[in-house]
């Protein structure tokens, strides 16, 4: 055991069962005696239940029971909780109107629940959710977020007249406007953040079931944090302990957000399995994610930079509409505000900025956290706004970033967040190399001579993960603690098992924790193994979103390891008999300094667990421990991405030629998995800049984009292959030295995009395109501007 | 109503009595209970539930179990070695990290397998086009592409 | 899916008879739209009745300068046949754009053009090398074929049993796609045959139609710039979130470009 296991690339643990059909997803499980659940969903977008006849469905084959709101009301079943309260600029909590588990009365949205059929079999249920009858009062209905606050627009929720949840603000607006009034140059930008949709290809699934033997109910799930889910289920929904509930999220396939949160559809499944007194499970075809599944972005933003006659940036002010849907998600207010505004600063030492915040109901799904939340929308306003600053004044865009970047740390920005660490000159100069920016100009004047045009683009991200340190987020109306747990159990003969509150939907903990335990106790990671996903396995868990399983979740294992290592000196001094103070841990061994006495790990273990010759009257036996850490920052992970594009003008189709990302993402477990988180988010990135639109009929409030042949996520001939590096300034604030890795992609992207497709068509005098930026946008853009010019 | 189908999944003969309307792939994972081959779409996209059948790869959601009768089927629990061993392809998708959440690996695999057998020593363009009907969100198929690439080395090489 | 009742005839006779006096059966060709379609329940026929095990249906045939392809006959076999690829390698190109590797292995030349899908790639082939649809009953000319959207020349319970490619001297097949459903925006099929030039477009249209003003423009001289400059209009293209009909119609143009260039080649 020479080479350190942190920063190899060791091959990933969980493969072998995905390779071969072995992964048990949720929909794989299928328990004795299961019945079948569909959903009776609305095909308005806003609508008063007139009344539901229920008799047909009841009498169709196969049919169980079918349940309406009526009955989920009689249950006192509670409405789905949001997990952030926010408050708005007048000091007034925001507004939050019930979310029912199944209509009450009223539908908000297309794919709106309103009733639940349960059957022997899938299409049985199916069939009688069709015979389901509801009459409906349309109404008027209104998608856009700007749109839903005028006045005479249809109102969703009587507690909340003009469609505001809260109007939110972040910032000093006297001193930012003080700041433009003595601009030097000010550049300006409105742009609407597409609608997208998550879109992991495991649909979301739910298999609830009840013994009736003890009193208990588990719940398999699709699910991205399974003691989360429980805690929302049960305290806040169907007045349950939490430990007659088991929730369970086994193989999970993607989640990016979508699957963090409680869904209704999880609740009806685990309360109606008690009712049917059998286990009940819904698996979501494809269009039912679509019109179901949280979405995610959706804003409208105007956003404005001043700066001095050098390009410093001297000033930011950015007003946005945030569409949450027709529902508060679970944290959607959290999303558009302390997600969001907080980021505003980048990787630049703007002093001032002001950030107003309004978010609305409107007649669509729920709007929440997709990979990045947030922080891609607020990189997108930055480097937007920088990258056409740049070109406005003339400047090269790497340059009037360098002359920004903050160079000192700890640094505290205007907009409450306090960097650690970070070198975004070193991120920067590298890819510029790695990009061969300075060939640049030949290979446009290559593409020019075939009638193509060709640009580049920057973005330099920043993101807070890491989340969070549960006394700030407390502070800033989080409901919940955002530490993390683990476990570590030493068996007798020294191999490992692991149990994380994070959860892997495939991020390869099962890989890249077991480095973490076997370099700090000196051992193969085959003799390590990580358990994540179950209640009644793992003693709690926040779960995995905002890039935060590694710095928080494997910060809590390192804690926990270093119990393992105390206990251990422990027994290791009273076998060696010598003093605690002298014995050392090294690579698998207890040591005593100075001599040649040494203890392996698997004799100390086993000693634990066969204590015939131990100190019994200082320690219990055994070699067990467990740990809770709550960070006490955020991370700040960070990188910059250079962009090359060649677009056609005759189709008007982009074509990414370059792609390069390097990034900083503190220390390094394993290379390989992060390169492929990086991958993955780049296309997720690229796709809401080229392809990826969720499109709702402005007057009907249907799902236009409502399946993969409208919805187009990137395919393999979409995106290059990439050129990845990183550089490393570790985080300073936990032991690992981490920073989190899984959303840069996306964050980054989108802007560096949209920065060369812009540069490109400059010189033709267009400033601006709306994402996607596809074909036929940027056809249109390309005949408007040509028109104009003549 | 139900009808009796009868074909060849992974080389063992079965038959069942099914609804008429049962697609392949509720076959293969509901009856059969292979729940390798998987459903990650409704508009034959994704790619998820690609199988075998008669020496060509298709999206067993896409078509009837009755389309099948006297088919010879074979699934991704059928393509590693007797003794466990992963098959070149499987491999290269290990090594190369092909693979995150593990829900379109069957169905890449498959395609993957298929297209390297039937067009050796494709270019990455080649590639990127013949995984056309496979969608993958987390990979961004940058080391599908590289996995796939070696994977048809590898068994070129094998032969 | 709604429950329907399942056939397998085994003749062409057979099928007609099982179709034709039932007016909610639907035939099942490679099943690649059509059990899309009764997966959404957007389509509910009552009975099914499968042409897959029907031997005489699928097939190859190159002689006498045509190019006959059997209804049953997979994509796949079209894009893979080393006698399609020499005879008429448009076509085959044509063949191995449509849908992706394992849509091709199941679709099939006589359930598309049955459906008459508007931004179906087999569509541009047909009308745009004249061929001659088969037919249980008769033999139809591609020109009359197509008569709207998802509408067809047939008459009900009746099936195509091939379609008969005449070869031509050159052509070459466009397609830009939709990003998302890789169907055709815009194909264009363009042939110089033995009966003059012919353009035909899929994916603009509500089904697929020729441009005379191109074929006459590329009868006096077959060459990119000959079509460059004739628009067509776009009163009656179709228009959706992906493409408007003013974009289509300069796609038309671009792609019909695009074609005669490559069938130069």
């Amino acid at each position: 055991m020479s080479a350190s296991l942190i920063g190899a690339r060791v091959q990933r643990k969980e493969d072998y069962r995905f390779l071969t059909g072995a992964g048990q997803y949720t929909d794989d499980v299928t328990l004795p005696n299961q019945s079948y659940a569909a959903f009776v969903r609305s095909p308005h977008a806003h609508a008063t239940i007139k009344s539901i006849k229920i008799d047909k469905a009841k009498k169709a084959p196969g049919v169980i029971a079918v349940y309406t709101g009526e009955d989920v009301a009689q249950a006192k079943l509670g409405g789905l909780p949001c997990g952030w309260l926010i408050t708005d600029v007048n000091g007034q909590p925001m507004k939050e109107p019930p979310h029912p588990v199944l209509a009450q009365g009223k539908v908000r949205y297309v794919g709106d629940q309103v009733a639940v059929v349960v059957a022997e079999t899938q299409e049985q249920a199916r069939d009688a959710a069709e015979q389901v009858e509801v009459s409906y009062d349309v109404l008027p209905a209104v998608v856009d977020a700007v749109q839903a606050t005028k006045k005479g627009a249809p109102v969703l929720h009587d507690i909340a007249p003009d469609n505001t949840c809260y109007v939110w603000a972040l910032g000093d607006k006297a001193a930012v406007d003080a700041a433009f009034a003595k601009a030097a140059h000010v550049t300006k930008l409105e742009f609407v953040n597409n609608r997208l949709i998550p879109n992991a290809i495991e649909p979301r699934s739910a298999n609830g079931s009840y013994s009736r033997a003890d009193d208990n109910y588990t719940l398999y799930v699709a699910s991205q944090n399974p003691h989360v889910e429980r805690l929302l289920m049960t305290a806040f929904v169907m007045g349950l302990p939490e430990h007659k509930v088991r929730v369970v999220a086994p193989d999970v396939g993607g989640g990016f957000g979508s699957k963090i949160y409680l869904y209704a559809e999880d609740v009806a499944v685990t309360w109606a399995s008690r009712q049917v007194g059998r286990p009940v499970k819904w698996t979501a075809d494809r269009s039912e994610s679509f019109v179901s599944d949280a979405h995610g972005r959706d804003h409208h933003t105007i956003a404005e930079m001043a700066m001095d006659k050098d390009g410093k940036f001297i000033g930011m002010r950015v007003h946005t509409h945030a569409n949450v849907g027709a529902y508060l998600s679970t944290f959607a207010s959290c999303v558009p505000t302390i997600l969001y505004a907080t980021l505003l600063a980048g990787q630049y030492t703007t002093p001032l900025i002001y950030c107003q915040v309004t978010a609305v109901f409107t007649n669509t799904a729920p709007v929440d956290a997709y990979r990045g939340a947030g922080r891609p929308e607020a990189t997108y306003v930055v480097e937007r706004l920088v990258e056409t600053a740049a070109r406005e004044m003339k400047l090269d865009p790497a340059e009037i970033r360098r002359r920004n970047f903050i160079r000192e740390f700890p640094y505290q920005t205007p907009v409450a967040l306090q960097y650690d660490t970070g070198d975004y000159e070193a991120t920067l100069a590298a890819a510029i190399k790695m990009a061969d920016v300075a060939g640049f100009a030949k290979r446009k004047e290559e593409a020019a001579k075939g009638g193509k045009l060709r640009g580049l683009g920057y973005a330099a991200y920043i993101e807070a993960c890491g989340i969070a340190p549960s006394a700030v987020a407390g502070s800033l109306g989080a409901r919940a603690g955002l530490f993390e747990a683990g476990e570590i159990r030493v068996h007798p003969t020294g191999s490992v098992t692991v149990f994380t509150g994070s959860h892997s939907h495939g991020q390869g903990h099962e890989t890249t924790f077991a480095q973490v335990v076997a370099e700090r106790l000196g051992m193969p990671v085959e003799n390590v193994d990580i358990v994540h996903g179950d209640t009644s396995k793992i003693l709690f868990g926040m779960g995995t979103y905002g890039s935060r399983s590694i710095a928080v979740g494997g910060t809590a294992i390192v804690k926990a390891l270093d119990k393992i290592i105390d206990k251990g000196k422990k027994i290791a001094a009273h076998l060696m008999e010598a003093s605690e103070g002298d014995v050392e841990y090294d690579k698998g061994v207890f040591k005593v300094s100075g001599t040649d006495k040494q203890k392996a790990f698997g004799e100390v273990a086993f000693a634990a667990y066969v204590p015939h010759n131990y100190p019994h009257d200082k320690l219990e036996p055994g070699l067990n421990e467990n740990a809770f850490y709550d960070p006490s920052n955020f991370t700040f992970p960070a990188g910059s991405y250079v962009c090359e594009v060649e677009i056609d003008p005759d189709t008007g189709q982009t074509k990414i030629v370059n792609f390069t990302a390097v990034d900083d993402f503190g220390k390094i477990i394993n290379p390989m998995i992060v390169e492929g988180q990086v991958h993955g988010g780049l296309t997720q990135g690229i796709g809401q800049a080229l392809t990826e639109n969720c499109h709702y009929d402005p007057d009907t409030g249907q799902l236009v984009t409502g399946s993969f042949s409208d919805y187009c996520i990137p395919r393999a001939d979409d995106v290059p292959s990439y050129q990845v590096d990183t550089r490393e300034t570790p985080c300073t604030h936990n032991p690992l030295g981490v920073k989190g890795c899984g959303e840069a992609g996306a964050i980054g992207a989108p802007a560096a995009v949209i920065n060369a497709i812009t540069d490109a068509l400059w010189s033709m005098g267009i400033k601006d395109i709306p994402m996607p930026a596809t074909a036929q946008t940027v056809w249109k853009a390309i005949q408007s501007a040509s028109k104009k010019a003549a | 109503m139900s009808v009796k189908v009868s074909m060849k999944v992974n080389g063992k003969p079965v038959s069942a009595e099914v609804e008429e309307r049962t697609l392949l792939v509720t076959l293969i994972r509901e009856h059969l209970r292979l729940t390798g081959t998987h459903v990650g779409c409704d508009t034959a996209q994704c790619g998820a539930c690609t199988v075998q059948m008669n020496g060509n790869v298709v999206k067993s959601c896409s078509m009837l179990a009755m389309q099948a009768e006297g088919a010879d089927v074979r699934t991704i629990e059928s393509v590693a070695a007797a003794d466990g061993t992963l098959h070149p392809m499987q491999a290269a998708f290990k090594e190369h990290h092909g693979l995150q959440c593990g829900f379109c690996t069957p169905g890449m695999v498959m395609n993957a397998i298929d297209f390297a057998k039937k067009n050796p020593g494709a270019s990455e363009h080649e590639v990127r086009e013949a995984l056309e009907g496979n969608l993958c969100r987390c990979t961004g198929y940058h080391n599908i592409v590289k996995a796939i690439m070696a994977g048809s080395k590898a068994m070129a090489g094998a032969k | 899916m709604h429950a329907f009742k399942y056939h397998r005839p085994g003749s062409v006779k057979d099928a007609a008879a099982l179709v034709g006096k039932n007016a909610d059966a639907k035939l099942l060709g490679g099943g690649q739209t059509l059990v899309q379609t009764m997966k959404l329940r957007l389509a509910s026929p009552t009975d099914v009745v499968d042409l897959g095990t029907i031997k005489e249906l699928a097939g190859i045939k190159v002689a006498g300068g045509t190019v006959e392809v059997g209804a049953m006959t997979r994509h796949a076999a079209v894009a893979g046949s080393a006698e399609v690829k020499k005879a008429i390698p448009a076509l085959a190109a044509l063949a191995g754009m449509i849908g992706d590797r394992q849509v091709r292995e199941m679709g099939t030349i006589g359930g598309s053009i049955a459906n008459s899908d508007p931004a179906a790639d087999y569509p541009a082939a047909v009308l745009g090398l004249g061929a001659t649809i088969i037919t249980d009953k008769r033999k139809i000319e591609a020109d009359k074929f197509f008569t709207g959207m998802f509408e067809t020349a047939l008459q009900p319970g009746e099936i195509i049993t091939a379609v008969s490619f005449p070869v031509p001297k050159r052509a070459a097949y466009m397609k830009f796609k939709n990003p998302a459903s890789r169907f055709a925006i815009v194909g264009v099929f363009v042939a110089e045959t033995g009966n003059g030039i012919r353009v035909a477009v899929t994916g603009a249209g509500p089904n697929a139609f020729r441009v005379p003003e191109m074929e006459k423009a590329l009868g006096a001289k077959f060459a990119p710039e000959s079509v460059a400059k004739v628009k067509v209009k776009a009163d009656d293209l179709n228009s959706d979130l992906h493409a408007s009909a003013e974009y289509r119609a300069h796609l038309v143009t671009v792609m019909a470009k695009r074609a005669v260039e490559a069938a130069m080649k």
